[in-house]
């Protein structure tokens, strides 16, 4: 598939602004994270930006941005749909939770239960995320359950290393923010091992004799076209395997062991350190989750490139 | 909107396409580009046409494959693909906007320009390749049964078909109602073990492919005899004699 940079940059980016609030709430809730206004401030503005920042950049992709509004209409059957009215619906307990943290005293269990509903709504979005991937049968490689539970991983992985630098500049010092980013680095890291391991060793259901219906060894003498079509251009993309082993070694030391090492490296630091260092844990990760996620569109096959001399898809 | 009909369409509009008679002449697909550029989906853009590089949207397309059977036996398989219009169409399904839509009537799946907000999930949705971004305009397109044809009134009856159908110089390609069993399409597809593609995917596309007949290559299979009956009796002499064995092989 192609990987398109809009929506590259809208899963992660989206994704580590809904794994912050979610972590933010969970971690107020449980009396780790006092509500403070300042770091509250830098928080909100940090994952709301994030999620924001995506939300316009994958509408940037679209023939006519101007009617994205109409997406909300469907979410009875569509994904797609359902993710639109999820993320507009997780702003509403998320700005009143922002300014009951940032502007006020309210701590009571209501204020509480407004962050649940925060975690409970974003995460719910990043489901539907995964989700418009996930359900799409004609792409072996999403249409997996590895696929939500990547988002999920990587979603509260880089939410949490944001929660790590945040935390460790304003001097907040918790066991809870480190031993959280280094057990969702561990799960996001293994999850994507899985992630790898299946796509690399479980075919997918279309051949090119279930395609045409012929049986045989089937190759494709004359293409529709000389040049390449709309579905060569969209679902063909194809990158090279020495390329994608390389890359996802890239993807695995950038987004897992060096923020790993990183951020155990700040957990044993002086404060001085740390902070420097949680905060260089935020930008290798990114770029390695970056990486991970272009790949996940780059080495995705889909079934209709078995009509245009692909044996396996 | 997206929704797709709950009850199954009683009327199945679709095609049946038959392999072994298909030349690969690209005539169906030059003829749906000529009615559809100007119809329900018009234009079809077509991008840098004259230059180095020209491609552009079409809603029917030609495949030639090569098929190296078991017995070693090799045959060219001409094969046109256009939407399948199917029952559990996903590219309705996903559709976020409504635009996308499948007629509860005669099962025809088409697309509103008007509510399409250009998203292409509908063709990452798609099996086989029936969806078709316009850059241009901004929208998905797609085979519409040439339902600006079929229905129209001021064609005479027998011009009433898809427009594949009916520039078709082999008789390749049929247009019918597949819900109906009796159809002469429905007994089509019976009477030669018509087939879906891709049935793994779960769509029940409406279309049906007619597989190509076995080939006639081995002494006697064409109907004729192996060899000719020996017309030079024993008297013969024995140079006519096998001058009539040569020649009746």
């Amino acid at each position: 598939m192609h990987p398109a940079f809009s929506v590259i940059f809208f899963t992660t980016a989206s994704g580590a602004g809904y794994g912050l609030l979610t972590l933010m709430a969970i971690m107020q809730a449980g009396r780790v994270l006092p509500a403070d206004p300042t770091p509250g401030l830098v928080g909100f503005i940090a994952a709301l930006a994030l999620i924001t920042a995506g939300l316009l950049s994958s509408t940037f992709h679209l023939g006519h941005p101007e009617r994205a509004w109409r997406a909300l209409s469907q979410w009875r059957t569509s994904w797609l749909s359902r993710e639109g009215v999820c993320s507009l619906a997780t702003y509403i307990p998320a700005g009143v939770y922002a300014v009951g943290w940032i502007f006020t005293d309210w701590r009571d269990d209501l204020f509480t239960m407004t962050g649940m509903a925060v975690a409970v709504l974003s995460m719910q979005t990043v489901y539907c995320t995964a989700m418009i991937y996930a359900s799409l049968k004609t792409i072996h490689a999403w249409a997996n359950r590895w696929v939500p539970l990547g988002y999920f991983a990587m979603s509260i992985m880089t939410g949490a290393l944001l929660l790590n630098a945040l935390t460790t500049a304003f001097g907040y010092f918790h066991q809870a923010f480190f031993w959280t980013a280094a057990a969702a680095i561990v799960i996001a890291g293994f999850v994507k091992m899985r992630y790898w391991r299946f796509i690399d060793t479980v075919p997918g259901p279309s051949t090119a004799e279930t395609a045409t219906g012929l049986k045989g060894e089937i190759r494709l003498l004359e293409a529709p076209h000389t040049q390449e079509n709309y579905l060569q251009k969209e679902m063909g993309y194809r990158i090279a395997r020495k390329h994608a082993h390389k890359l996802r070694q890239l993807a695995i030391a950038a987004g897992f062991v060096a923020p790993m090492l990183l951020t155990t490296l700040a957990h044993i630091s002086p404060p001085a350190s740390a902070a420097p260092l949680t905060g260089l844990a935020v930008l290798v990760g990114a770029i390695g989750v970056l990486i991970e996620r272009w790949l996940f569109f780059a080495e995705a096959k889909h079934a209709v490139t078995l009509y245009y001399g692909a044996t396996e898809a | 909107m997206t929704s797709l009909p709950d009850r199954e369409p009683e009327t199945k509009l679709g095609l049946v396409i038959d392999l072994d008679i298909c030349v690969g002449c690209h005539a169906c697909a030059v003829n749906c580009k000529e009615w559809n550029a100007g119809g329900h989906s018009a234009p079809l853009t077509d991008y840098d046409p004259y230059g180095a590089d020209p491609s552009g949207v079409w809603f029917n397309r030609i495949h030639s494959f090569e098929v190296l059977s078991e017995d070693g036996n090799g045959r060219t398989v001409h094969f046109p693909k256009s939407c399948l219009h199917c029952e559990d169409a996903p590219c309705v399904t996903v559709c976020p906007t409504g635009a996308s839509y499948k007629r509860e009537q005669d099962g025809i799946v088409l697309v509103n320009a008007d509510t399409c907000i250009g998203c292409k999930l509908c063709s990452w949705a798609c099996p086989y390749g029936a969806r078709e971004y316009d850059t241009d305009q901004g929208v998905m397109k797609k085979c519409t049964l040439c339902i600006d044809k079929i229905y129209n009134e001021n064609l005479d009856v027998e011009s009433r078909v898809p427009a594949c159908v009916s520039t078709c110089p082999a008789g390749a390609r049929h247009f019918g109602d597949l819900g109906d069993p009796s159809s002469e399409v429905s007994r089509l597809v019976a009477a030669r073990g018509g087939y879906d593609l891709m049935p793994e995917q779960g769509c029940k596309p409406t279309n049906k492919y007619l597989p190509p007949r076995p080939r006639k290559t081995g002494i006697g299979s064409t109907g004729a005899a192996g060899a000719l009956e020996p017309v030079v009796g024993d008297g013969g002499g024995l140079f006519l004699r096998w001058i009539d064995k040569v020649l009746s092989r």
